[in-house]
């Protein structure tokens, strides 16, 4: 039987990885090469790796580091971060990365999806989308590169981005990014009602059952940022990621 | 195509040697072959033919060497596939369908993620034991075996399809075993060792 993945999620600022809460105060967590072997070590299901200032900086990937990364992965590894073109996202996938996650070219035109799914497969691009609750309640989409609320309604993208090329989409609740306060499930089952291919949640995981009423909600994967990067109510930085043994049980009841 | 470093990469680990060829020459003089890819059936096919590396292939197979395709790669090896018009290397008579739940189920497609796989028959790369087996996939099409006894190992998505075959020194995975720890090590390991 297909598992639900739960993929740590790691997310990196001038070459060093970092947490953020709420998307915003980054905080240093320490070296990303370390923190990749200690995952490899651990057998996670998969790898995220997210530059959350590529975009905002208007650069590209930072290859030679992206390619630290890939060949002390043997499981899969997916980068998102500043791909503008068919051509970065090649040089990636030379490198060794199975997986792009793309948001902010995505907003602008989703040709690149369409271009990057024909040339590389549809398994190979995951459009990730930012959700955030407005004042009253109403879920918006939001632009992570530009910290703002855009006018657009995320499940019609979500959509369009499906009928594009997008293999997976990563849907991320914005208002619970590094809180450890549960996920958005009820934001997870309105995406899974629309998605045709994999969703991956992201957002807000605290717990591993956390994790099982997410994937209970509709989700396919579930990508954890700080629950696998801190330990205990002072938040000291200590890698973790559950026994193999523990997530089976734990989808078992499912 | 694709993952090709990761291949590289899983092979060092294991402690042997590879290089990285188009060349059609490099191709029939190799020690063993493996294809891996990502991508599409024709892009697949067209870009072998491109590079003279389809005739050279099917020579490889005829001198007896050793080949090992992954995910697309080993859709390659069979004769055709629904996803493309183009003709396979046929060294594995076999043919790729997309998978059809005929709305009996929710299941998404592609088939992304870990799954275990069950031996039908013993083989130098997955032999029988009890030791639970789990791989990396992500695809959308999965190999029907013409022949039964070319089919390895069959994995469960919606229904029991096939996710390795094998005829003679060729074969097949469906899954990523260079991405997939200490399973895909093992594998890649036995296979370099024929």
């Amino acid at each position: 039987m297909l598992k639900n993945r739960v993929i740590p999620s790691l997310l990196l600022k001038n070459g060093g990885l970092v947490k953020t809460t709420k998307f915003s105060k980054p905080t240093y967590v320490g070296d990303p090469i370390n923190a990749i072997k200690i995952f490899n070590d651990k057998e996670v299901d998969e790898l995220m790796v997210l530059d959350i200032v590529a975009s905002k900086q208007g650069r590209d990937p930072d290859y030679h580091m992206i390619e630290m990364f890939a060949s002390e992965c043997f499981m899969p590894l997916c980068y998102g971060g500043g791909i503008k073109s068919i051509e970065q996202a090649g040089t990636l996938f030379s490198l060794g990365v199975e997986k792009l996650t793309i948001q902010t070219s995505a907003l602008i035109d989703l040709d690149l999806i369409a271009g990057i799914a024909a040339r590389y497969g549809n398994q190979s691009v995951v459009v990730s989308i930012d959700v955030k609750k407005s004042y009253f309640g109403d879920y918006q989409m939001y632009s992570s590169a530009n910290e703002k609320v855009i006018k657009r309604n995320w499940l019609g993208f979500l959509n369009q981005a499906i009928e594009a090329g997008a293999g997976e989409i990563l849907i991320n609740a914005v208002d619970r990014d590094g809180t450890l306060s549960g996920m958005d499930l009820k934001l997870i089952g309105e995406a899974s009602k629309e998605s045709t291919v994999p969703l991956i949640a992201a957002g807000g995981v605290g717990s591993l059952n956390d994790i099982k009423l997410a994937v209970h909600a509709g989700a396919n994967a579930i990508a954890v940022g700080a629950f696998f990067v801190y330990h205990g109510p002072h938040r000291a930085v200590l890698i973790s990621y559950p026994k193999y043994k523990e997530l089976e049980n734990l989808f078992k009841e499912i | 195509m694709g993952n090709i470093a990761s291949v590289a990469n899983m092979i060092k680990k294991v402690g042997g040697s590879c290089e990285i060829s188009d060349n059609p020459d490099t191709v029939r003089k190799a020690k063993c072959l493996i294809i891996p890819g990502v991508g599409s059936f024709d892009h697949g096919i067209s870009e072998l033919h491109r590079r003279g590396l389809f005739t050279a292939i099917q020579d490889a197979a005829q001198n007896d060497i050793s080949i090992l395709g992954i995910c697309l790669g080993m859709q390659l090896l069979g004769n055709n596939s629904e996803e493309g018009k183009l003709k396979g290397l046929s060294l594995i008579d076999a043919d790729f369908v997309k998978f059809n739940f005929e709305g009996k189920s929710q299941l998404r497609i592609p088939h992304v993620g870990w799954n275990n796989v069950t031996t039908l028959l013993d083989n130098p790369l997955i032999p029988f034991d009890n030791d639970e087996k789990r791989f990396y996939f992500t695809h959308s099409y999965h190999a029907i075996c013409n022949k039964q006894s070319e089919c390895l190992l069959t994995t469960n998505y919606g229904y029991s399809f096939t996710s390795a075959f094998s005829s003679g020194r060729i074969f097949g995975v469906q899954f990523h075993p260079e991405k997939s720890h200490r399973f895909g090590m093992e594998l890649i390991r036995r296979f370099i060792a024929l």
